[in-house]
């Protein structure tokens, strides 16, 4: 191996993909500023100064502490947050609201911080496979938390915020976190064990009840929690999430079926027993019938404003600063989407959604080049956590599937989203700095501590599965020439 | 393992391709469809909040659009004076529609006329927000300014002033007045609430103008129909002996008709037509109008423009004549005013325009020039003929007997120290049981070359308190819009 081989940590590439994410979203802050405001006042300059500043500190971070990561992700996650708080500041000029941006900027450079923080403190990802335990236990107290009589607080409809004093916080955003790290660490624990011992029943293999058993305690808490809670987002997401960590984890598509017939179960029980999800049925599938339309609470109005604003918006969109995204409720967070669709139109909102699309892409990428385990799974989780996210949300915008309150990620005003995205962020260019950097033979990485219990060796860190030979072999030869795939 | 992610990220992919089909659907396939759908407002929002060309008045804006702050329209229509001009220029309300020349010249005013259409076609290609057409009024905004300053508050009362000779309307001052940017806010909530309170005040509705909308008794003023079918009849000349009872039993009826106890009339119980002209006598004018018939008045009336659609270009109420044939006690009664009379402070305004024109009613009008973005004038209307409703002798004939009831009759609180003043009074029992009045006086001046009509009316007033306004604010208006 010489040093030509080796892969390059293409740290250029980001700086300068970086600068282009500051030129879009710190233009579109400017724009905003000249359709509506009379000039570019110091604010401006200030606001764009630190975007700026936060971004490349991050980028300097990352040359010194995680070279080889993924050079895609901070560029991509820049620009949508940048455009994310053009967007809320533009809203801010409208009667609904007022002074969202600064608390949005404010919580960008709170949720890089973190993110950093984590980054530069927890250096691999393979210590928190430790945590599995302690994650599900967090995740299930932070879950519990709204529900907690003096603390949780119920809004619109959903009983998903904590508050202490003058804070509101979602605790649920960062149970998706822990509830990644805990599925993924159970499953890169006990894989073997689920793939040997099973049941065949006609062509697929089915899981002794045991092994299930701690996974579906996961999801019977999470499910019965959301159910409490009212939150029918996060529940398809957790459901998402489980299904497609176990799916990873075995390659078997009896899971699938598995995971389908508890989603099913789990959307049949929340029709009947939730009136809330049963309303959401209703305006999903009648949105424009008048008597749903006019009703005062649990209505289609939301939905169907959110529709004309994107009709209006067109193939083109108004401008930044020209339509009328106040109009539909809740404009700069659950409905941001139908915001931008207005100002940006058709080609601007599909170029987002192609930057997300990017984005989970290089979630994945780093997934499958990581070499152990718990990274594949973890980052394969919080992709997927990613793309649902982005889906309930514009799905649900656009009449795809039933409307369901989620954030969408690094766009909507809020802070507890923000936070847990850019702390997912942090852990995937960790699990892709891994992946890529060149493997240390000797003594080093192996006497380094527990993280790196076993992951070096060659017989567990390739796969069992059926295709195993094949592709470790392409994994190896794809390490070697360092190439992306 | 790495098999089963890409499985992951095809059917992430497949799902993004599901929003990506549906946002097209709906921003680029659907959206004619969803931008005319009822229930979406954008388009309305879009028209409403657009920009409006002013109304102004000597040059300066008394309704004008400025750009809405923390609003979804992007305009607010804002009015100056607002309560001094508010029946004129009505309101315009994104939330409940408009009113006054708001509603009338909406077409000019939001950019949609038809002499606009260059400018529209222009606007399309340079980007520019279309501007509407600047109305400029006729009106003199110190002379409405005083008219309005004049009626107290709490009383209905209208002050027209128009130059007899071209019809341009120079003042008409009226209260009950409200202030019409109450209405043009841009919540639905607050325009409602102010709207219930405005409506709550008797008298008012922001719909409409009282001088030009009421339909009210115009009493004694309406004998200068009668004089005219009269004196047009070739049976009577100002000087003709009539008879004066005091009153007069009315056929096929119990009721008697009387002149008023408190005036001169019941001095003489014969007298010549002048003098019965200057003190309103009321039984002479009775008996002439059952001797003339209803024809007569009916054809005198409406040379005046009784029952007959005007626009100014505010739609004025028709003033009412009866076509259909009444009895004789009926046209006794109407033909000092009352009964099946009824008319707008604007039509008996007319009528002492016409006398003192020389028997030429002009158009009456309230806009002078309508001017596009560029300053070219879309619109001008010039003075207009609307009627030859008498020959110069008979409008000298009738000016001279007006001019009698200033100097010797019931007008005397108007006579001036600089000219003659012509006019003729009247106070009409609205038949209501409570014995309130309408208190009128409409004429012109100088009567050797009459330049201005002015009428001064108050509704529903107790008796005896109408005569200490009228005459005194006509004369006040007078001497304030005739030069030295």
């Amino acid at each position: 191996m010489n040093a030509a081989d080796h892969p390059k940590p293409r740290r250029n590439v980001e700086l300068v993909l970086l600068l282009l994410a500051l030129l879009i979203s710190i233009g579109a802050q400017v724009l905003v500023g000249l359709a509506l405001d009379d000039e570019l006042t110091t604010p401006y300059w200030v606001e764009g100064s630190i975007l700026a500043a936060l971004a490349l500190g991050f980028h300097v971070v990352l040359r010194i502490r995680a070279k080889y990561a993924d050079p895609f992700i901070l560029p991509i996650v820049v620009t949508l947050n940048g455009l994310g708080i053009a967007m809320i500041h533009r809203l801010d000029f409208t009667a609904a609201f007022d002074g969202v941006a600064d608390r949005q900027l404010m919580w960008t450079g709170v949720s890089m911080v973190a993110a950093v923080v984590l980054l530069w403190w927890l250096k691999d990802h393979r210590k928190l496979r430790q945590l599995t335990y302690i994650s599900l236990a967090a995740s299930i107290v932070l879950l519990l938390l709204p529900i907690v009589p003096g603390l949780g607080q119920d809004m619109y409809g959903a009983q998903v915020w904590v508050s202490i004093g003058a804070m509101s916080f979602q605790p649920g955003e960062i149970a998706k976190i822990t509830l990644a790290i805990f599925f993924a660490g159970f499953l890169a624990n006990n894989r073997d064990l689920i793939l040997l011992a099973g049941r065949k029943i006609g062509p697929m293999t089915f899981p002794r009840a045991r092994d299930l058993a701690p996974l579906f305690i996961a999801w019977l808490v999470a499910l019965g929690v959301l159910i409490i809670q009212n939150d029918l987002g996060n529940a398809l997401m957790f459901f998402g999430l489980f299904v497609a960590v176990i799916y990873v984890a075995t390659s078997r598509i009896s899971w699938i079926a598995i995971g389908g017939a508890f989603i099913a179960l789990g959307a049949v029980l929340a029709y009947q027993m939730v009136p809330h999800a049963r309303q959401r049925f209703e305006i999903w599938f009648n949105a424009f019938d008048d008597e749903i339309y006019n009703r005062e609470f649990g209505g289609s109005h939301q939905l169907v404003q959110g529709i004309f604003g994107l009709a209006h918006g067109g193939l083109t969109g108004t401008g930044l600063g020209n339509g009328n995204p106040s109009m539909v409720a809740l404009a700069n967070s659950d409905m941001i989407i139908a915001a931008f669709g207005e100002e940006l139109g058709f080609i601007g909102l599909g170029a987002m959604l192609l930057l997300f699309l990017m984005l989970f892409s290089r979630y994945m990428r780093a997934a499958i080049g990581t070499r152990d385990h718990f990274g594949k799974l973890l980052a394969t989780g919080l992709a997927v956590v990613l793309v649902l996210q982005v889906f309930v949300v514009v799905g649900g915008i656009t009449r795809v599937i039933p409307m369901t309150g989620l954030a969408t990620p690094f766009l909507a005003a809020g802070g507890s989203a923000l936070l847990a995205n850019w702390l997912i962020v942090a852990l995937v260019l960790l699990i892709s700095h891994n992946a890529r950097r060149p493997i240390v033979v000797g003594p080093m990485v192996n006497t380094s501590g527990e993280g790196a219990t076993g992951i070096e060796d060659p017989l567990r860190g390739s796969d069992t599965g059926q295709h195993a030979p094949a592709e470790s072999r392409a994994e190896t030869r794809e390490h070697f020439l360092g190439g992306e795939r | 393992m790495n098999h089963a992610i890409r499985h992951i990220w095809i059917v992430s992919v497949t799902l993004f391709v599901a929003l990506f089909a549906a946002l097209s659907l709906i921003q680029v396939v659907l959206t004619d469809e969803l931008n005319a759908n009822q229930k979406n407002s954008r388009q309305i929002i879009a028209t409403a909040g657009s920009p409006r060309g002013p109304i102004t008045v000597d040059g300066e804006a008394i309704a004008l659009s400025v750009p809405a702050e923390n609003s979804p329209y992007d305009y607010q229509r804002v009015y100056r004076d607002a309560e001094l001009y508010s029946g004129i220029t009505g309101f315009y309300s994104t939330e409940g529609g408009s009113s006054g020349l708001e509603s009338a010249l909406n077409d000019y005013l939001s950019g949609q006329s038809d002499s606009q259409f260059f400018d529209r076609i222009s606007a399309l290609f340079t980007g520019d927000s279309m501007q509407g057409a600047q109305v400029e009024l006729t009106l003199n905004g110190q002379w409405q300014r005083m008219a309005f300053d004049m009626i107290p508050d709490g009383l209905r009362g209208t002050i027209i002033v128009t130059d007899l000779t071209t019809g341009d309307i120079k003042v008409m001052a009226s209260r009950p007045s409200y202030d019409t940017n109450e209405l043009a806010v841009h919540s639905r909530d607050a325009y409602l609430q102010n709207l219930e309170r405005i409506e709550a005040t008797p008298g008012l509705t922001p719909h409409s103008l009282g001088p030009i909308r009421n339909r009210i008794a115009p009493g004694s003023t309406f004998k200068l129909v009668d004089t005219l079918a009269m004196l047009e009849s070739g049976d009577y000349d100002p000087d003709t002996e009539l008879e004066n009872p005091p009153s007069i039993q009315l056929p096929q009826s119990v009721n008697e008709l009387e002149n008023l106890e408190t005036g001169n009339c019941y001095q003489r119980q014969e007298a010549e037509f002048r003098w019965i002209f200057a003190q309103s006598c009321n039984t002479p004018f009775a008996e002439a109008g059952m001797d003339l018939g209803q024809q007569a008045l009916l054809e005198a009336a409406e040379s005046f423009w009784f029952n007959q659609e005007l626009t100014i270009p505010l739609y004025v109420t028709p003033s009412h004549f009866p076509e259909e044939e009444i009895s004789d006690a009926a046209l006794a009664l109407s033909a000092i005013g009352q009964q099946d009379v009824g008319a707008t402070a604007l039509q008996i305004n007319m009528l002492a325009a016409a006398i003192g024109n020389e028997g030429t009613l002009m158009r009456p009008q309230l806009v002078d020039t309508i001017r596009g973005t560029d300053l070219q004038v879309l619109s001008q209307p010039s003075p207009e003929v609307l009627n030859e409703v008498m020959s110069p002798d008979v409008a000298a004939e009738i000016t001279e007997m007006m001019v009698e009831t200033v100097e010797s009759g019931t007008g005397w609180r108007a006579q001036s120290s600089r000219f003659d003043v012509a006019a003729k009074t009247g106070t009409a029992e609205i038949g209501d049981g409570e014995g309130l009045v309408n208190s009128w006086i409409t004429g012109f001046a100088p009567a050797d070359n009459p330049q201005y009509a002015v009428t001064v009316v108050y509704e529903r007033l107790e008796p005896g308190v109408g005569n200490e306004l009228t005459g005194p604010q006509m004369l006040a208006m007078l001497e304030a819009v005739i030069g030295e």
